[in-house]
């Protein structure tokens, strides 16, 4: 059993079906991944295990600890120890990057600002007192976002396309933040269609029309998403195209 | 008693126990307490339900503490009424702040009255900082005519800091002559059924002359608020800019109005209106970082009044 399962998830959204009887489990202290190409529902699941406003009517359940977390909202889920990066983080017009971090933290001292800060390769000086609005490029305010992620010390997080607007030499910021939430003993949830962060994870879930393709080790999940899903040969579409789900 | 209790919510502890700091603290319609430095003349007059007060700085003087006063009510039921003329002094310098303390407010109603005059080059600061309580009982009726000769300035900056606003209803008109300039600011968040009006109006006589207006409000719950902002300009080169911001949650409701008005070719306003609301992508955000939703919504409005 694993800290984290969610069992035969459905949720179809203005009549299509986003997820399909879904099923996936994490493990306590791993670093998984969630890959498959685009539009497959891993944002979505991420939101339904989140309980963002619009994902919390589903069919089946999530259990936290073997116990089911259904009924809770985001704010309760996020007190039970989840919290998420969101793929395209909300702007924040006049919230300084300062407050924006401290505001989830338990410890809100200045330095765990700065040192959350410094984990994701940014100056603290230079970016405290910037708002978290506009005015920072995408792979900032990526980066802000686990910034903040990081200053909360999660149980649980789900970080949604990490890499998303990361120029190539951040990117090893991105992972080595993904390796100090699993020291700290986060479980984390990466969700991705990029090889590269696919390699940072231990252990792996294929999303495919809305349900779990295939899980395994990461090499053999990574050979068949290369294989098969770059490009994606079926069109979304598994059963008419004689994939075996 | 209740000076302290006025002292500790307005927080100026410190002010109160220096000689080289002017102050003037006022509970109901009565001088409590008062200090002054030298050049700045406090004149003070216990009138019915209020006080008449004559604030003059001399020319030239430069007042290096903050004045600090306080008009507060600690009754839960009063009114309180303040009638001000303020005259500062070609080429001076003065900071004010006003602390408008009620914080056992359940019926109280304070109406000030202010005529104020800045001299030549002179500079004029005033931060009305307001803490209310909780229950919302309290109407607040500022009204005030402010003149800025020749090259002077003056920044005001009216802000609620703590408790429900209850009833604002804000009237602050400023002249402005050659080359001076003025900035006038309202930030106000208002909650339950608050009411908030806003009329902040520039007259930019003055040749050179330069006006900011800026009003930011937020509207939760049944609040309503009301912005009417005006800016004239009728002189050459004259410049400025209204700006009105709102915020509105739940059942709130909110107007701005920006009123420019241009009669010199060579003068130029511009303006800015929005009226937005806690988008819910923001909210969910913070809530998945453990905020509960009107922390979150409190922190999202903090932001956008900033
Ligand atoms: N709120 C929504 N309204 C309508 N369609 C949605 C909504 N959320 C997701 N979808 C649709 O669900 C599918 C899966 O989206 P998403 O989970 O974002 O995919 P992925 O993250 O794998 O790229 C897409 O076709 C997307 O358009
Ligand atoms: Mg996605």
């Amino acid at each position: 059993m694993g800290i984290l399962e969610a069992k035969n998830i459905s949720l179809s959204i203005n009549g299509n079906k986003i997820l399909d009887n879904l099923d996936i489990d994490f493990w306590e202290g791993y670093v998984h991944a969630i890959v498959g190409p685009n539009g497959v529902g891993k944002t979505t699941l991420g939101n339904v295990i989140m309980g963002l406003e619009g994902y919390r009517d589903f069919e089946g359940d999530i259990l936290l600890n073997g116990k089911s977390i259904k009924k809770l909202n985001v704010y309760e889920r996020a007190k039970s120890g989840i919290t998420m990066a969101w793929q395209e983080p909300a702007r924040f017009e006049g919230l300084t990057v300062e407050k924006f971090i401290k505001a989830g933290a338990k410890d809100k001292s200045i330095e765990k600002v700065k040192d959350a800060l410094k984990k994701v390769g940014m100056a603290p000086e230079v970016y405290m007192g910037r708002a978290v609005d506009k005015s920072l490029s995408g792979g900032e305010r990526k980066k802000v976002e686990l910034a903040s992620i990081l200053a909360i010390d999660p149980k649980i997080v789900i970080l949604d396309e990490p890499d998303s607007g990361i120029d190539v030499a951040s990117l090893e910021n991105i992972f080595n933040a993904i390796r100090f939430l699993k020291e700290n003993g986060a479980t984390v949830i990466l969700i991705t269609h990029s090889l590269e962060v696919l390699k940072q994870s231990e252990h792996a879930f294929l999303l495919c029309c809305g349900t779990v393709l295939r899980r395994g080790n990461v090499e053999e999940i990574r050979q068949y998403f290369e294989d098969k899903c770059i490009p994606c040969d079926h069109k979304n579409k598994p059963e008419q195209n004689g994939v075996k789900l | 008693m209740s000076i302290d209790q006025l002292i500790k919510e307005a927080n100026i502890h410190s002010a109160v126990h220096d000689k080289n700091t002017a102050r003037l603290v006022i509970n109901k319609d009565k001088v409590v307490d008062t200090n002054t430095v030298e050049g700045l003349k406090v004149d003070t007059k216990e009138i019915k339900d209020g006080v008449d007060i004559n604030i003059s700085l001399e020319k030239n003087t430069v007042v290096e503490n903050p004045v600090h006063l306080c008009f507060g009510v600690t009754h839960k039921k009063a009114i309180q009424k303040i009638v001000i003329n303020i005259d500062i002094g070609e080429n001076s310098k003065i900071d004010i702040f006003s602390h408008c303390v009620f914080p056992n407010a359940v019926d109280v109603k304070h109406i000030m009255d202010g005529k104020i005059q800045v001299g030549k080059n002179a500079s004029y600061s005033y931060t009305e900082k307001h803490i209310h309580s909780e229950e919302g009982g309290i109407t607040v009726i500022p009204k005030a005519k402010i003149i800025l000769e020749e090259n002077a300035r003056l920044k005001t900056i009216f802000e609620l800091i703590r408790g429900r606003v209850g009833s604002i209803d804000i009237d602050y008109e400023t002249t402005c002559k050659d080359n001076s300039v003025m900035e006038m600011t309202a930030k106000i968040d208002g909650k339950g059924d608050d009411i908030i009006k806003i009329k902040e109006a520039g007259n930019l006589i003055g040749k050179w002359s330069r006006g900011v207006l800026t009003s930011k409000v937020a509207v939760r719950d049944n609040a309503r608020a009301e912005i009417y902002n005006k800016l004239i300009a009728s002189a050459e080169f004259a410049r400025g800019h209204v700006d009105c911001k709102e915020v509105i949650q739940g059942n709130g409701k909110a107007s701005a109005i920006p009123i420019v008005e241009v009669s010199n070719p060579r003068a130029h306003v511009t303006h800015e209106a929005s009226i937005g609301s806690v988008d819910s992508k923001q909210l969910q955000t913070l809530m998945s970082r453990g905020l509960s939703e009107d922390k979150a919504v409190e922190l999202i409005i903090d932001g956008l009044l900033s």
